[in-house]
């Protein structure tokens, strides 16, 4: 059925964390924005909601059930929940968000492809997720980072770059592939853990935004890992292997685009009240030449909030009720990216020096949203996925 | 949680309209927005689906159908996806006939309803808008004063549906308690239509201008008696419909653009395999999700009575605007993606592309 009612498991953990947000994160947000590359010390109170799921990081099935998928219509699961949890901790603060465990979706991809095996060792810890290497953004299926199977281990050797939670996490998902003549069949995903020989930390970027979180440079030069630590199937299989491998973005692009929503939705409410101050309040019931540009700009932009959300919550939910949402998800991300910076920045065109101040966290906002956009599949890589949809196209027609 | 299936009256709803919309709004579309006129064999066809009838309860004579605001959204919805014009002169009855069951007194359901149950077409209508750069559907310039028995009716309404065929039009004028909504005889003395009107788009939908002069109307015909109506609510449940055919008609650029932008061919290619048209397209879908299910949401809303009252006007205005705006986006893309052909009369395109432009200004040509 159609409904939009919240239900109380959402509102109480949409209560909880944005409690958590308002009184934790935004005291700290400016501090570790000017102190790039101090790790937080103040998030152990997140540790919590971020190891049960509350990001999306909770074990999608475990290995061996039966793949037949029920469609159901009101399961309320991880998806859900997650972009309930992952709006709230970016309204609090989009960089701390990211410098929680699990807050750079490494963990997604573990509990959405692990066996039960790995699932026990590495569940729990605290992933970061290396594809981007200097040669390879959004096309993921360029890596050339390389994985040579060696009696029961695989050697490692390449650079990844860009990856979020590279210095601070205790695992890494790399992006590899087992044979570079045979294309995106051969890319497969390894955990490797921190302190493994071989693979060194080198430069932390410094950014324009999200400086809480740590963005570093991994270096892998003969770095020997079980075979064990391969997520999914070795096999290289001509078909399926790579979706495989980027299913984990149908569940991890709507939660991006509720980040954007987060950010887009703190700058939004202090837009609304620093206007509220100046007696400048938002009607419904004017006509358009009894609006002044402010409102109209307003109202543009509760409807951006409204229309975004409902999207991603739509994504979401198909993802937790056993409904491809290969496009939706696209959309979710798409639009989070799109409709979220778009918001950001008018809010700080509106104010005018207060959102240019560092005095506010306006200013911050705008410059830590940006990546949003980017990061998770840029959203003109998005956009390519929906066109590729509703065209009936693959990847030899549109790319 | 936001859950977003259709419940099994929604799809049987979705099912036959689309299929109406496809064999008789898409093929008549052209050749009525040439003529400027809706076939009267159309209208007598529309009723015999039911519009009307089904959401009339079996006590006046209907089908008692399970009538809610979201069922009457996926009916607009897939209607405006074969014709807009059409889809409003097929919803037309309901503009006169919904506020009467939503709002009326018992006695002006008894008295007027049953007459919208029969075998054949009637029109009922709505009139709301007014010629005016300032128009203020809160704030109308025709005026009703109360006089004794009696209210007395001076304005001028644009328009308006489907005026010269409906027999009864509700009128929304300014009392002194605020807005009010009349059921007006349109034999009434005082009533009269100055024109039928010639606008950019909209040509197949009969629209007129009719004027009030020192109109006298029973007071037993202010819709809802004595303590009038909540006008707010009937406002933005015309909102809502106007956002839901919105989306039928973005729908349908939608469609025809993927279908023409994969046969054309450029440069060796279909022209849809070019980043600068997929992008288009993506866009348009993606707004297209965003804006029905806002629309949804806004007549869930609607649903929700009397618990959700303090929200139905804001999410309905931010549905309707977002959706206008677009819708027009949509269809200026559709008209990009055809490049010359999108101008020309023998696509649809371009008679979208007109109608669409009308959705930011209207109100009250639909009810959801």
């Amino acid at each position: 059925m159609i409904n939009f009612k919240e239900s109380e498991m959402e509102k109480q953990v949409k209560d909880l964390i944005h409690g958590m947000a308002n009184d934790i994160m935004r005291p700290i947000a400016r501090y570790y924005d000017e102190h790039e590359h101090q790790k937080p010390t103040e998030l152990e109170p997140f540790r919590v909601i971020m190891q049960s799921g509350g990001m999306g990081s909770g074990r999608k099935k475990k290995s061996g059930e039966k793949k037949e998928i029920k469609q159901t219509d009101d399961k309320i699961g991880g998806n859900v929940m997650g972009i309930v949890g992952a709006e709230e901790l970016a309204w609090g603060d989009v960089g701390l968000m990211l410098a929680m465990p699990g807050g750079g979706l490494g963990n997604a991809a573990i509990g959405a492809v692990a066996t039960d095996e790995q699932y026990e060792r590495f569940g729990k810890k605290y992933a970061a997720m290396a594809i981007t290497e200097p040669g390879c953004g959004s096309d993921a299926s360029a890596v050339s980072t390389t994985a040579v199977p060696d009696g029961n281990d695989y050697i490692l050797n390449g650079e990844k770059i860009f990856v979020t939670d590279g210095d601070r996490c205790e695992v890494v998902v790399v992006w590899a592939t087992l044979d570079k003549s045979k294309g995106r069949a051969a890319i497969k995903s390894f955990i490797v853990e921190k302190g493994t020989p071989g693979l060194t930390v080198g430069k932390l970027e410094h950014k324009c935004g999200i400086r809480a979180s740590d963005t570093a440079t991994l270096v892998l030069q003969d770095c020997r890992i079980p075979k064990t630590n391969l997520l999914g199937d070795p096999e290289i299989k001509p078909e399926g292997g790579f979706k495989g491998v980027m299913a984990t973005f149908d569940n991890t692009r709507p939660l991006v685009g509720a980040l954007a929503l987060g950010c887009a939705k703190a700058a939004y409410e202090f837009t609304k009240e620093a206007l509220a101050k100046e007696g400048i309040e938002v009607r419904y019931d004017k006509p358009l030449v009894k609006l002044s540009a402010i409102e109209k700009d307003m109202l543009w932009m509760e409807a951006q909030l409204e229309v975004t959300r409902l999207i991603i919550q739509k994504a979401a939910w198909m993802a937790d009720n056993g409904r491809p949402n290969n496009l939706e998800a696209s959309m979710a991300k798409a639009k989070g990216g799109k409709a979220g910076n778009l918001v950001v920045q008018k809010c700080v065109e509106l104010l005018g020096p207060i959102g240019y101040s560092q005095r506010y966290l306006l200013e911050k906002w705008m410059r830590d949203n940006k990546v949003n956009d980017i990061y998770e599949g840029t959203q003109q890589i998005n956009m390519i996925v929906i066109a590729r949809r509703i065209l009936g196209y693959g990847r030899d027609m549109l790319s | 949680m936001s859950t977003f299936s259709l419940d099994e009256d929604q799809r049987q709803i979705k099912e036959s309209m689309d299929s109406f919309a496809a064999d008789e709004l898409r093929l008549l579309s052209r050749d009525c927005d040439e003529k400027s006129e809706v076939p009267p064999e159309f209208l007598e066809k529309t009723w015999g689906l039911g519009l009307t009838a089904n959401i009339i309860p079996e006590t006046y004579g209907g089908y008692g159908f399970n009538r809610s605001c979201l069922n009457n959204v996926i009916m607009a919805e897939a209607l405006a996806y074969g014709d807009l014009s059409l889809s409003l002169a097929a919803m037309a009855p309901n503009l006169f006939v919904l506020p009467i069951l939503e709002m009326g007194t018992d006695a002006q359901k008894q008295k007027y309803l049953p007459a919208f149950c029969g075998d054949k077409y009637k029109v009922g209508t709505l009139a709301i808008m007014e010629h005016s750069i300032s128009f203020d559907p809160f704030n109308a310039q025709t005026k009703a004063v109360l006089n004794k028995d009696h209210y007395v009716i001076n304005g001028e309404k644009c328009l308006v549906p489907m005026a010269d065929k409906a027999e009864y039009m509700l009128v929304i004028a300014s009392t002194n308690k605020g807005a009010g909504a009349f059921i007006v005889d349109k034999n009434a003395a005082g009533v009269s239509l100055v024109e039928k009107e010639k606008n950019m788009g909209l040509n197949a939908l009969p629209l007129y201008s009719v004027a009030f002069k020192d109109c006298k109307v029973p007071v037993e015909n202010c819709l809802g008696g004595e303590k009038g109506i909540d006008y707010t609510r009937l406002l933005c449940c015309s909102r809502i419909g106007l956002a839901a055919t919105s989306v039928g008609v973005a729908h349908a650029i939608l469609d025809y653009s993927i279908k023409y932008t994969k046969e054309r061919v450029a440069f060796g290619q279909p022209i849809a395999t070019r980043q600068a048209i997929a992008f288009m397209l993506a866009d348009a879908a993606i707004e297209i999700e965003g804006i029905r299910s806002l629309t949804w949401k806004a007549a869930w809303t609607a649903d929700q009575g009397e618990a959700m009252k303090n929200d139905l006007l804001r999410i309905s205005y931010l549905a309707k605007t977002y959706a206008a705006e677009q819708v027009f986006k949509i269809s200026d893309y559709g008209v990009s993606m055809l490049g010359g052909h999108g101008l020309i009369r023998e696509h649809l395109i371009e008679l979208w592309f007109r109608n669409a432009r009308a959705f930011s200004m209207l109100e009250g040509l639909v009810m959801a």
